[in-house]
C-alpha cells in the first residue's frame, strides 16, 4: 500500500521550509519519492505531520456521556490530531496499571487515531502519596500528570520527582500557587472587578512556576509545564531553560486565541482554567511561542455537558473542547501575522514529538505516515453541534475561522476525509 | 467601559411627561441609559407622593403576577419589593429558595423553567452568584429584576440611592460622592459607581486596599486609603456594610481596628462638605462602620429615607417593566 502526494505544499517544522513538492509514504512511512499504488494531487493544498496533542482528556472511565475514546478519536481525526496523548483526570483517575490496561484496551479497540496514555503522578490525584511510577511505566504510561491539580506538599512531590527521575519519566505540571487561586473563577483585573467575580492575580502562574524551576534544580527531573500563559512567568521560564534545566513548556489553544474580555455577559464556554488572560499576556504568550520559549500547543480538549456548563459562572464546570477546532483556531496566528506555517507546525507536532521522544511529527524519510491535508484559507462559520465530540462546549460557536482540514492519514491509512 | 445605548424615542401617549424606558430587564445598572435612569427617577418621585397618602394604591400592575425568588437571606429588600408591587395591584408570591429546590439539587434553570410555567410576569431575583440573574433572563419570558447577584449588581438599590440624593441634593450631577468601606465585596458599590458615574458626577473609593478590588480605579473613580483625605469637601457619604459574612479570611486585622481607621465618627466626617448627608444601605452594624449617633442625627443622615425611597424606586421600575412588556404584546397583536 502506498500513495505519492504530488503539488502538495510541504509544512516540515525541521527543516523550516513550505515547499511545493511531492511525498511518498509505502507500509506506514514516509519513504523515497517513487512510484506509487495510488496518486494523489493535492492541489496546492497543504500537507504536514499529524498534530500530536498532549493533554486530551477523554471522559472513560468514568463519564463517558461526555466524551468517549470513539467519539474523541473522531473529533481527532477531523481536526488532524493523529495522536492524542490522554489525560488521567478522569472518574476514578487512571493511577493505577489495571486501570491504565482498560484505557488502552479502550482507545486501540475504538479510536482510528493514535492514542497514547498518561497517568496520575499521585494516588486520585490527591498529591499524598505517588503511584507506582514503574509499573505504569511498563504499562505504556507516556508522561506522569495530576492535571490541574497542583500537588500543594512540596515534599511529597519532592519526593515523587526524584523517584520519576530514576525511572527517566517525564513529569507535567500545571503551575499555580494554590491557595493565592483558590475560588478565582477569572483573571483579577478591571474584568473581573466590573463582573464581580472572583479573580486570581496572573502571579499565581510564576510562583507556582517557581517553585516547580527549584524543584527540577533540586532532582533533575525531566519536566513539562502543561500550560504557560502570562508574561510575568515567562522570564523564569527562559532563565530555567538557559541554566540548562530538562523544562519544556506548553499553551493551551485558548490562551492563545481568546482574552478575558471574550466572557463577556458570564458566558461559561469560555470557562477554563487557568482562566483566560489580558491581551497583553496573550501577546506575550504568542511571542514566546514564536521565539521557542513555549515549546508546543495543546489543545486541552475537556469535555463538559450541557448541564455542567449551564450553571452561574463560578459554579460552572471549566474546559473547552478543541480538538477538532485546533487547527483552524491556530490558523488564525498565521492568518494574523504572528507565526509562519513551519513555527506554527514546530509547536504542533515537532515539539511534542520530541518532548514525549517519538519518530512522529516529522516529514523526513522514515517518520511515521501520520499526516494531515489542509487548505490554509478555505473560510467556515463554525456550528457547534456538527463538531464529532459528544460534548459541544466549545468557546467558538458561531465564530468566523479559516483553514480546515481536508484529510487525515495515520500510518499511510485515510482516517478522516471531508 | 461598554458602549452605552443610544437613547430610544417613545413619546408616552398618555398625559405626562415623555418617558423613555426599553428595557426588557432590569439586570443592572450597566445597561440602563442615563434618560432610563431620569426617566425611572421621575416617576419614582410620583411614586413617593402616591405612599404618603393615605390611600396608597394604585392598579398599574393589577392582573399580573410578581414572584420573589430569593436564593440568599434577605429582609428589607424583600419586604421592600413585595410592598411594592402590592401597592400597585400584582399578586406577590415569595419564595424562600434557600429552603427549597436548589438543596434538592435542581439546578438554577429548571427551577426557572418550572416557574417560567406559572407565567409569572416580573420575577424578582436575589442570588448570591454573579450573572446567575442574568443567566435566568435568559431563559425565561418574564421581565426579570435583579435583586442582588453575587458581588456584581444591585441596580434598584443604586437607584434608591440616587433618588435620595437627588431629593436631599436637588440634583444627581456634578456632586463629589465618597463610597467607603467593604468595596471589593459589595454590589452596591458597583451599581452605584455606574450610576453615579453615568450622571456625571465625581466618585471617589475609600476603604483598605485589601477590601478595594483589582484596577477599579480605571472606571473613572478616585481611591484613597486614607478616609480622611477622601471625604474631604464631599457632598454625599455612602458607607457600606462590613459584610462580614463574605469574609473568608482575614481581611481586616480587628472590626475595631476598622471602626477606628474607617468607620464614620463626628471628626472624620467634619472633613466633608458641611451639609453633607450620610447614606447607608442597611443593614447597619453599629460601632463597626458607623457611629451610632450620626446614623441616628436628622440632620445628616438619610437612612430612614433610603428605605423610604426603595418602595417607591422599585414601584416605578415594576410599572416601567410592565408597561414595556404591554406596549410589546399589544404591538405582537396588531
Amino acid at each position: 500500500m502506498s500513495i505519492c502526494f504530488t503539488n502538495a505544499r510541504l509544512i516540515d517544522p525541521e527543516t523550516g521550509t513550505q515547499e511545493i513538492g511531492s511525498l511518498t509514504v509505502a507500509d506506514g512511512h514516509i519513504v523515497e519519492n517513487g512510484p506509487a499504488r495510488e496518486m494523489i494531487n493535492c492541489g496546492g493544498k497543504c500537507l504536514a505531520p499529524g498534530i500530536i496533542d498532549i493533554g486530551v482528556k477523554v471522559c472513560e472511565p468514568g463519564e463517558r456521556h461526555k466524551e468517549s475514546y470513539r467519539s474523541a478519536g473522531l473529533a481527532a481525526a477531523a481536526g488532524g490530531v493523529t495522536t492524542m496523548v490522554t489525560r488521567p483526570d478522569t472518574t476514578p483517575a487512571i493511577d493505577s496499571p489495571e486501570v491504565l490496561e482498560f484505557v488502552r484496551r479502550r482507545a486501540n479497540e475504538v479510536a482510528p487515531v493514535n492514542v497514547l496514555v498518561m497517568a496520575a503522578l499521585t494516588k486520585g490525584r490527591e498529591g499524598r502519596e505517588m503511584t507506582e511510577i514503574g509499573f505504569l511505566q511498563d504499562a505504556g504510561a507516556v508522561a506522569f500528570t495530576d492535571c490541574d491539580h497542583v500537588v500543594r506538599d512540596t515534599k511529597v512531590y519532592s519526593r515523587a520527582l526524584t523517584y520519576a527521575r530514576s525511572l527517566n519519566a517525564l513529569v507535567i505540571a500545571h503551575v499555580q500557587e494554590p491557595t493565592l487561586s483558590s475560588g478565582a473563577a477569572v483573571t483579577s483585573g478591571k474584568f473581573a472587578s466590573l463582573r464581580g467575580l472572583p479573580g486570581v492575580s496572573p502571579m499565581a502562574e510564576r510562583m507556582g512556576l517557581d517553585r516547580d524551576i527549584a524543584l527540577i534544580e533540586m532532582t533533575g527531573v525531566r519536566y513539562h509545564v502543561d500550560q504557560i500563559t502570562t508574561a510575568r512567568a515567562l522570564p523564569a521560564l527562559e532563565r530555567a531553560k538557559a541554566n540548562g534545566l530538562d523544562i519544556t513548556a506548553g499553551v493551551s489553544i485558548h490562551h492563545l486565541t481568546l482574552n478575558e474580555l471574550d466572557v463577556a455577559d458570564y458566558r461559561t464556554f469560555f470557562k477554563v482554567k487557568p482562566p483566560l488572560r489580558s491581551e497583553d499576556d496573550r501577546l506575550a504568550v504568542i511571542d514566546a511561542l514564536a521565539n521557542g520559549t513555549i515549546d508546543l500547543i495543546s489543545s486541552m480538549h475537556t469535555p463538559q455537558d450541557e448541564e455542567s456548563k449551564r450553571l452561574p459562572f463560578e459554579e460552572a464546570a471549566s474546559g473547552a473542547v478543541a480538538m477538532e477546532t485546533l487547527l483552524p483556531a491556530a490558523m488564525r496566528l498565521v492568518h494574523n501575522g504572528y507565526l509562519d506555517l513551519p513555527t506554527l507546525w514546530r509547536a504542533l507536532s515537532l515539539a511534542p514529538a520530541k518532548r514525549l521522544g517519538l519518530p512522529a511529527g516529522r516529514l523526513s524519510i522514515g517518520a511515521p505516515a501520520d499526516l494531515v491535508l489542509f487548505d490554509p484559507d478555505t473560510p467556515f462559520v463554525l456550528d457547534r453541534f456538527k463538531l464529532h465530540s459528544k460534548s459541544k462546549n466549545t468557546p467558538f460557536d458561531g465564530a468566523r475561522m479559516q483553514g480546515r482540514v481536508d484529510a487525515t492519514y495515520v500510518a499511510g491509512r485515510q482516517v478522516f476525509s471531508r | 467601559m461598554p458602549k452605552l445605548p443610544r437613547a430610544p424615542i417613545t413619546p408616552r401617549t398618555k398625559a405626562g411627561p415623555v418617558m423613555t424606558f426599553t428595557q426588557a430587564h432590569l439586570l443592572g445598572i450597566e445597561h440602563l441609559h442615563p434618560s432610563e435612569i431620569t426617566t425611572l427617577l421621575d416617576l419614582a418621585d410620583h411614586y413617593v407622593d402616591l405612599n404618603r397618602q393615605p390611600h396608597k394604591h394604585s392598579d398599574a400592575l393589577r392582573g399580573l403576577t410578581q414572584v420573589n425568588m430569593f436564593f440568599e437571606n434577605s429582609t428589607r429588600t424583600q419586604a421592600s419589593f413585595e410592598l411594592a408591587g402590592k401597592r400597585l395591584g400584582a399578586d406577590v408570591m415569595n419564595m424562600a429558595m434557600q429552603a427549597s429546590s436548589i438543596k434538592k439539587g435542581e439546578t438554577l434553570i429548571d427551577t426557572a423553567m418550572t416557574l417560567n410555567a406559572m407565567h409569572p410576569d416580573l420575577l424578582v431575583v436575589r442570588h448570591p452568584h454573579s450573572g446567575a440573574v442574568d443567566l435566568l433572563a435568559q431563559k425565561v419570558n418574564c421581565a426579570v429584576l435583579n435583586a442582588g447577584d453575587g458581588r456584581h449588581e444591585h441596580p434598584t438599590q443604586a437607584l434608591l440611592d440616587a433618588l435620595t440624593i437627588r431629593r436631599a441634593k436637588g440634583r444627581l450631577h456634578r456632586l463629589s460622592i465618597a463610597i467607603c468601606g467593604d468595596i471589593a465585596h459589595s454590589r452596591v458599590a458597583r451599581s452605584n459607581i455606574m450610576l453615579l458615574g453615568k450622571m456625571e458626577n465625581r466618585v471617589r473609593l475609600i476603604g483598605p486596599p485589601t477590601l478595594m478590588p483589582a484596577q477599579i480605579s480605571e472606571f473613572g473613580c478616585e481611591v484613597f486609603e486614607d478616609m480622611r483625605e477622601g471625604l474631604k469637601d464631599v457632598d454625599v457619604v455612602m458607607m457600606l456594610r462590613l459584610q462580614k459574612e463574605r469574609m473568608d479570611g482575614g481581611f481586616i486585622p480587628s472590626e475595631r481596628e476598622y471602626y477606628h481607621r474607617y468607620g464614620l465618627d463626628a471628626d472624620k466626617l467634619s472633613y466633608a462638605k458641611p451639609d453633607a448627608i450620610v447614606m447607608h444601605p442597611g443593614p447597619m452594624n453599629r460601632g463597626v462602620e458607623i457611629d451610632g449617633e450620626i446614623a441616628d442625627d436628622i440632620n445628616r443622615s438619610v437612612i430612614q429615607e433610603q428605605v423610604e425611597m426603595g418602595v417607591a424606586v422599585r414601584m416605578a421600575a415594576m410599572d416601567l417593566l410592565a408597561q414595556g412588556r404591554r406596549a410589546k404584546t399589544a404591538g405582537v397583536m396588531v
